[in-house]
């Protein structure tokens, strides 16, 4: 038996201790009768018909609303295609950071008591209790013509406002909390024993990471990365205040819906958001797959046959 | 490393007296790697993206004169827009906080067509970029839109009015009270309700008495979180907005255009207000969900 395989055995053992969860059932005693249920469901169903499903229908049938030919020419138009490119260049870049980022900070949270940790938490928190024009407008403060490091930039002819990295930054900033804050909670309710006893068979700290702790958040990892990553393809304030909105060069995506929309150009402002749309489907698609994937991995709390090799 | 750990656990085994709270054993323990490593990285990371930069607006606003300050938040116009997104933001919360309860009860307890695909959706304003969201409410609840329509039919507007703004509001606040909410209905113990029922509670005292109380810090958590989200909100309310001064221009606005117009301290001194009123905010739903997690717990125990 290698390490390796002892370590990936462990996380059976564990949910074994745990044990598995009850159905929910409701029992009939304390089910509500028929006419509360209907009035319940009515309008709730009304509620979110009002407010999700009518937009989300609304976005495609305004982007089709003159055809095809209309809705390919706003999608593959020389700017839009550079809003396409400077928005994946930036999601390439903001997300991995703050991956490198939610990991650490996970794990340094979950797996540690020291003093301070409350105020940690709120600090991570923070970008997202922050108005996107005040995340917007730091960056202002800090590069911009009179801002901090403005004159210092100049003189090395350096551009980090109005230009990509500006945008990257803000988006940064923005995006900041989410892998962190999707994997503190599920890394807290996994607690340490499995790692403890990876360190006690001689583990390294990167082994225990890989074998251990990865197996058991990668799911919460992936799902934090999908929210991140959604975020940073669909950042409007914060860009906004850092881009400085030149066409074909700053733009991301939902810059360039605000442009096309502010001109009444509104078959190709709908045709570019049905893209973020979808890009916003597509996580909540992938989201729940996620779902799915751990509560079947949670479903069978002890396979006896596994443990046995 | 080996010895480290059963080291520290001997230790303090052997060192806690009787009646040390057994949490006590655990606040040492840092028998795992990495500690300084990650802790030393997610201090760096924090203060170059975060810190260093939001210090900025506070640096930048004590370069202004007390009386320069206060003039520049306590003009006309931008008190205006405290209330206006304060006040929105806060009938949004309300709004959400009765429908998202409401949609989160029926996730939780009863079964119906297209329940999986609603509790996904719910998430959409999460996912769905505000740009986005804001052409979208905006075009529908338009005069002519296709919700606007109706409202204009009994004389109501809704679009470039101050109702837009709580109609935006509300959208980009709707998956916080039901995703606060959900796992804690889920949680609820069932042996509870039925003791309720079974002493002659009715299903309005047992919601009251019993549920109510369980809910009420989640329920609160994620009034919180929407009214948080709602007063910062910028992309999805400027567009349904009209944003005529006064009337329905709201703060995170009249920021832009002081930053237009090249008034940085200006811009500033309200982001000053705004950033102590969000922490204010934040601090409140932190106190929320400890009161929620210690109430969980003593309802656990007991």
């Amino acid at each position: 038996m290698t390490p390796a395989s002892v370590l990936a055995a462990a996380p059976v053992n564990m949910s074994r201790i745990r044990g598995g969860q009850e159905p929910a059932i409701t029992p009939a005693a304390t089910l509500e009768p028929l006419w509360v249920r209907v009035l319940l469901i009515g309008s709730a169903l009304a509620f979110l018909t009002l407010f999700l499903f009518i937009p989300l229908v609304a976005v495609f049938f305004e982007a089709f609303k003159k055809g095809w030919e209309v809705y390919l020419l706003a999608i593959i138009e020389p700017d839009a295609l550079a809003a396409i490119k400077l928005t994946l260049i930036t999601a390439a870049i903001a997300v991995p950071l703050n991956l490198i980022f939610g990991v650490a900070a996970a794990w340094t949270i979950a797996k540690f008591e020291f003093r301070g940790k409350n105020i940690l938490l709120t600090l991570i928190d923070l970008p997202f209790s922050v108005s996107p024009v005040i995340s917007g407008l730091i960056y202002v403060l800090l590069f911009g013509a009179q801002g901090w490091f403005g004159p210092w930039l100049r003189e090395h002819d350096i551009k980090i406002l109005f230009a990509v990295p500006g945008i990257v930054l803000a988006t940064i900033f923005v995006t900041f909390p989410f892998i962190a804050r999707e994997l503190i909670p599920l890394m807290q309710a996994q607690g340490s024993e499995e790692e403890e006893a990876a360190l006690v068979l001689g583990a390294s700290g990167w082994k225990i990471f890989r074998y251990v702790t990865l197996p058991n958040i990668k799911w919460g990892l992936l799902y934090g990365v999908i929210l991140c990553n959604a975020r940073a393809m669909g950042e409007f304030g914060a860009v906004s205040v850092v881009s400085g909105h030149i066409r074909g060069e700053t733009n991301t995506l939902p810059l360039q819906v605000e442009i096309l929309y502010n001109e009444y150009n509104f078959a190709a402002a709908f045709a570019v958001a049905s893209l973020l749309t979808l890009l916003a489907l597509l996580t909540l698609a992938l989201k729940m797959f996620v779902a799915w994937r751990t509560n079947e991995n949670e479903a069978p709390p002890y396979e006896p046959d596994r443990n046995r090799s | 490393m080996i010895f480290n750990l059963f080291g520290s656990i001997g230790l303090t085994r052997t060192a806690a007296p009787k009646f040390t709270p057994p949490r006590n054993a655990t606040v040492h323990r840092k028998v795992l790697p990495g500690f300084h490593l990650n802790l030393g990285f997610t201090l760096l990371y924090l203060s170059l993206i975060v810190l260093i930069p939001l210090s900025a607006i506070f640096l930048k606003t004590f370069t202004m004169t007390w009386e320069a300050f206060w003039q520049t938040i306590s003009a006309e116009r931008v008190v205006a827009s405290y209330r206006l997104s304060f006040g929105m933001s806060l009938l949004a919360g309300l709004i959400n906080a009765v429908f998202g309860g409401i949609v989160a009860w029926v996730l939780v307890r009863y079964q119906f067509l297209g329940k999986r695909l609603i509790d996904a959706l719910v998430d959409l304003p999460f996912a769905l970029p505000t740009a986005v969201a804001g052409i979208t409410l905006a075009t529908l609840y338009a005069p002519n839109g296709w919700l606007g329509r109706f409202a204009e039919m009994v004389g109501i507007k809704i679009a470039f009015t101050p109702l837009g703004v709580l109609v935006a509001m509300t959208f980009i606040g709707l998956p916080f009270v039901v995703r606060t909410v959900q796992p804690v209905l889920e949680e609820v113990e069932k042996e509870l309700e039925e003791a309720a029922v079974s002493l002659g509670a009715n299903h309005w005292q047992t919601f009251i008495r019993v549920i109510l109380p369980t809910i009420a810090p989640a329920l609160l958590t994620g009034f919180a979180l929407a009214v948080a989200r709602a007063t910062g909100e910028y992309g999805s309310v400027i567009f349904i907005a009209g944003n005529m001064p006064m009337v329905s221009e709201i703060t995170p606005l009249f920021m832009i255009t002081k930053l237009e117009q090249y008034d940085y301290a200006g811009a500033t001194a309200i982001a000053t207000v705004m950033l102590l009123l969000s922490f204010a905010m934040l601090l409140t739903i932190n106190l929320l969900q400890s009161w929620g997690r210690n109430k969980n717990n003593s309802n656990a125990a007991s």
